[in-house]
């Protein structure tokens, strides 16, 4: 249902779409994309950011709304926990049921530990859940993980850690073939070759996708995984605090139940963050793709307990998030809507830039182009248009409803027929580039049974990430915690447990002069409204 | 003044403002969800819904994060539904009508009511798939139920007791692991690269520096 105002809009794009298509817009050079981020992209933006004023990372720039959860109290100051009351007892804590917990604790469970997953709310409620477009591998013959490797390292501005990104694509292929014989279903020619496409900065079609499910698919087959081999899950249950042992060594985490509001002890020999990102901490304002659980737990407790962070002034908005209608403001429109054909254009009908650049450069364009009057205005903000009737025209009819039921599903709710009418889309607040800093085999640096898998994790993609490698990253790097974990378990001996690090925390944010009257982690946003 | 409708939550009478989906008119009206909330964008399918519209008989199942609220919903979310899911070894399985037998027998006592079809939040014919299941055919089972987000409103409607979304997640685990065509240029990559046909190659571009990397990244040639 789209207003008289974005209708005469639309008549413009509809009166420029054959000229489009006959021609590929130029890409930019990097000069121009520098140009680009820096004067548009929110990231540049000094209001959004803040100084960490205690622990490793001290002195450095962090989004505001996470810096001060940094600086907020633990919940447990003025809370007797009694840590001698062990709750459960395992090898391997798993904090976080998505894409890359469910990894990790299915290798761990494979390599003979014992292992449990914690969750705030459900396995599977995650942003893994909701990716939509596709993992990428260097699986084909005109490919190769080197070729990866470029296209990553440069689509995240020359930043990533090179030991990280080797494993992301030199494991890549490994992990589409783990997803197969879990039985995930991937497009496939019938032939057995796999469908693949373009991604924003990719050289090689290398995207693997499950329709628009792609996401879904592998949460919901490594969810039914978990719950075959029997692996605990204790759900709505936050891990609120880690707990530390008198060696130095994480000891396990103290838990609260979200329903009844209880505290819990989990004793653990190995811990692994799984907790994800951040979206619902709506950094400058934006709107997220985020679900409802991503407030960036893990960073805090692992921050608290020593563990530095990576990367935290870095974020990816998705180009295009919805811009209208009103009801599903911010929900993706996944990446692989430009990848099979879709191109951007502004209220004038220009196709204003290549619909495959990076993320973040892609992003930038769109905010310029509102900032600029080239916007179509909308009750929320404004937005530019993604031409999708380009797919059915290009690919022929029934395209959209094959490849990406999802968006059809989603926009025909509120009666816009992608496959007739352009969409509206603005930048949405998508993914944490940083995190916790790992070595190469998934431990902090800091606290050698500490591993951090998933987006919780800063330095895989450097300082931008390309579609398909966050898929890409839980399963490789879940896997990988997994197993590290497991192994470790065998050799780590406990000493006695304490929360000593929560009470010098306290302190050092005292002497730095921080009094907050706010707790962390957030555990869940505050979206309900009490006025009257 | 916002255009504002009355909702019933739980029978309870709210005004909230008519562009809300019923998710966000819950914490307009002050809730703080838990259960009912996941992924809030319709993939996850935590927030089954059933409502009414006041004047009418006819219960109506929904996502709340997908549906925009209407004058006169009475609405109840529903916070957990107990799906039997029957577990297996992937790996020990095989895609015979012989394992949905074992698993499942209690779809063949479907009485063709086609409650779950209509009780779908993603128009997904669910009868039909259930019937594909019933005489084996996974990969049409599969292809039917591929966008089921496992809310559960079809079982929750069913009469014979079938938890409809574990038996598309068993036919389509079997599609992708047994019956859909093997994928041999992976299988090709994967030996490569465990035979170390990479590694050389990897340890040279990690070893360059940022310049050459630069111009290595800005000239690549990309597929068309």
């Amino acid at each position: 249902m789209f207003t008289e105002a974005m209708r005469e809009s639309i008549k413009k794009v509809e009166a420029t779409r054959a000229e489009r298509m006959a021609t590929e817009p130029r890409r930019m050079t990097a000069e121009e994309k520098d140009e680009l981020l820096k004067s548009y992209h929110p990231d540049y933006k000094a209001e959004g950011f803040v100084e960490i004023k205690i622990g490793p990372n001290k002195g450095e720039k962090i989004p505001t709304e996470l810096g001060n959860l940094l600086h907020s109290n633990s919940r447990l100051l003025d809370v007797d926990v009694d840590l001698t009351k062990v709750d459960y007892e395992t090898d391997v804590l798993v904090i976080g049921g998505g894409g890359a917990g469910s990894s990790a604790a299915i290798e761990a469970h494979e390599a003979g530990a014992d292992v449990m997953i914690v969750t705030k709310l459900r396995i599977g409620d995650a942003n893994t859940m909701m990716a939509e477009g596709g993992i990428q591998a260097a699986d084909k013959e005109n490919d190769s993980p080197v070729q990866h490797y470029i296209d990553a390292f440069g689509g995240g501005h020359f930043a990533a850690r090179p030991e990280l990104l080797r494993r992301l694509v030199m494991e890549a292929p490994d992990a589409i073939r783990w997803l197969n014989d879990l039985g995930v279903m991937f497009d496939k020619h019938e032939d057995g070759e796999m469908v693949t496409t373009h991604g924003g900065g990719t050289s090689r079609k290398r995207m693997h996708a499950c329709k628009d499910y792609s996401g879904a698919e592998i949460m919901r087959t490594l969810r039914d995984e978990v719950i075959n081999r029997k692996i605990p899950v204790i759900e709505f249950t936050s891990a609120v605090e880690l707990i530390k042992d008198d060696k130095g060594q994480v000891a396990g985490a103290v838990l609260l139940n979200m329903e009844t509001g209880d505290y819990m002890v989990a004793k653990a020999k190995t811990v692994i963050i799984a907790t994800g990102g951040a979206g619902r901490l709506h950094y400058q304002g934006f709107p997220t793709s985020n679900h409802y659980g991503a407030t960036a737990d893990g960073l805090i407790l692992g921050y608290r307990a020593g563990a530095p962070l990576l990367y935290q002034d870095t974020i990816q908005y998705h180009p295009t998030g919805v811009a209208y209608p009103a009801q599903i403001f911010g929900a993706l429109v996944t990446e692989k809507v430009r990848s099979i054909g879709a191109m951007l254009v502004n209220a004038e009908g220009e196709a204003y830039a290549h619909p495959l650049e990076t993320r973040d450069v892609s992003a930038s364009a769109i905010i310029r182009e509102c900032a600029q009057g080239r916007g179509v205005e909308t009750p929320l903000g404004s937005g530019v248009w993604l031409d999708t009737p380009m797919i059915e025209i290009l690919h022929g009819e029934g395209t959209i409803e094959k490849r990406i039921p999802a968006m059809m599903r989603m926009y025909l709710n509120y009666g816009i027929d992608m496959r007739k009418e352009p969409i509206l889309v603005y930048p949405t607040l998508h993914y944490q580039n940083g995190g916790l800093e790992i070595g190469g085999d998934g431990f902090t640096k800091a606290i050698d049974n500490l591993l951090v898998a998933g987006e919780a994790v800063g330095g895989i993609h450097g300082r931008n990430r390309l579609m398909g490698n966050s898929l890409l990253d839980i399963i490789v790097f879940g896997r990988n915690a997994g197993k590290a974990a497991a192994a470790k378990a065998k050799e780590v001996e406990l000493g006695a447990m304490n929360l000593d690090h929560v009470k010098a925390y306290a302190e050092e944010l005292k002497a730095a002069g921080l009094e907050s009257e706010q707790v962390s982690p957030l555990l869940l946003p505050k979206y309900a409204r009490h006025e009257r | 003044m916002e255009n504002m409708v009355n909702v019933y939550f739980f029978g309870k009478r709210y005004q909230v403002p008519a562009d809300l989906t019923i998710m966000t008119a819950m914490e307009y009206a002050g809730y703080t969800l838990t259960r009912g909330c996941g992924c809030r964008h319709g993939f996850c399918g935590a927030c089954a819904t059933i409502y009414r519209i006041k004047g009418q008989n006819e219960l109506k199942t929904c996502l709340a994060c997908q549906t925009q609220v209407q004058e006169g919903m009475y609405i109840a979310t529903i916070p957990f539904y107990p799906q039997d899911k029957r577990t297996y070894d992937i790996e020990a399985i095989k895609p015979t009508q012989q394992i949905m037998m074992e698993l499942y027998p209690e779809i063949y006592s479907c009485i063709g009511c086609n409650a779950c079809t209509n009780a779908c939040t993603q128009d997904l014919n669910v009868m039909q798939y259930i019937a594909y299941a019933q005489r084996g055919e996974y990969e049409k089972c599969a292809e039917e139920s591929f966008d089921c987000v496992g809310c559960g409103c079809c079982s929750v409607r069913c009469p014979a007791g079938i938890t409809h979304p574990m038996v598309g997640l068993l036919a389509r685990r079997l599609t992708g692991k047994y019956i859909a065509p093997e994928t041999e240029h992976l299988k090709v990559r994967v030996d490569e690269i465990n035979h170390g046909k990479y590694d050389e190659l990897i340890e040279q571009v990690m070893g360059k520096p940022i310049t050459e990397m630069k111009e290595l990244y800005n000239t690549r040639e990309i597929e068309k």
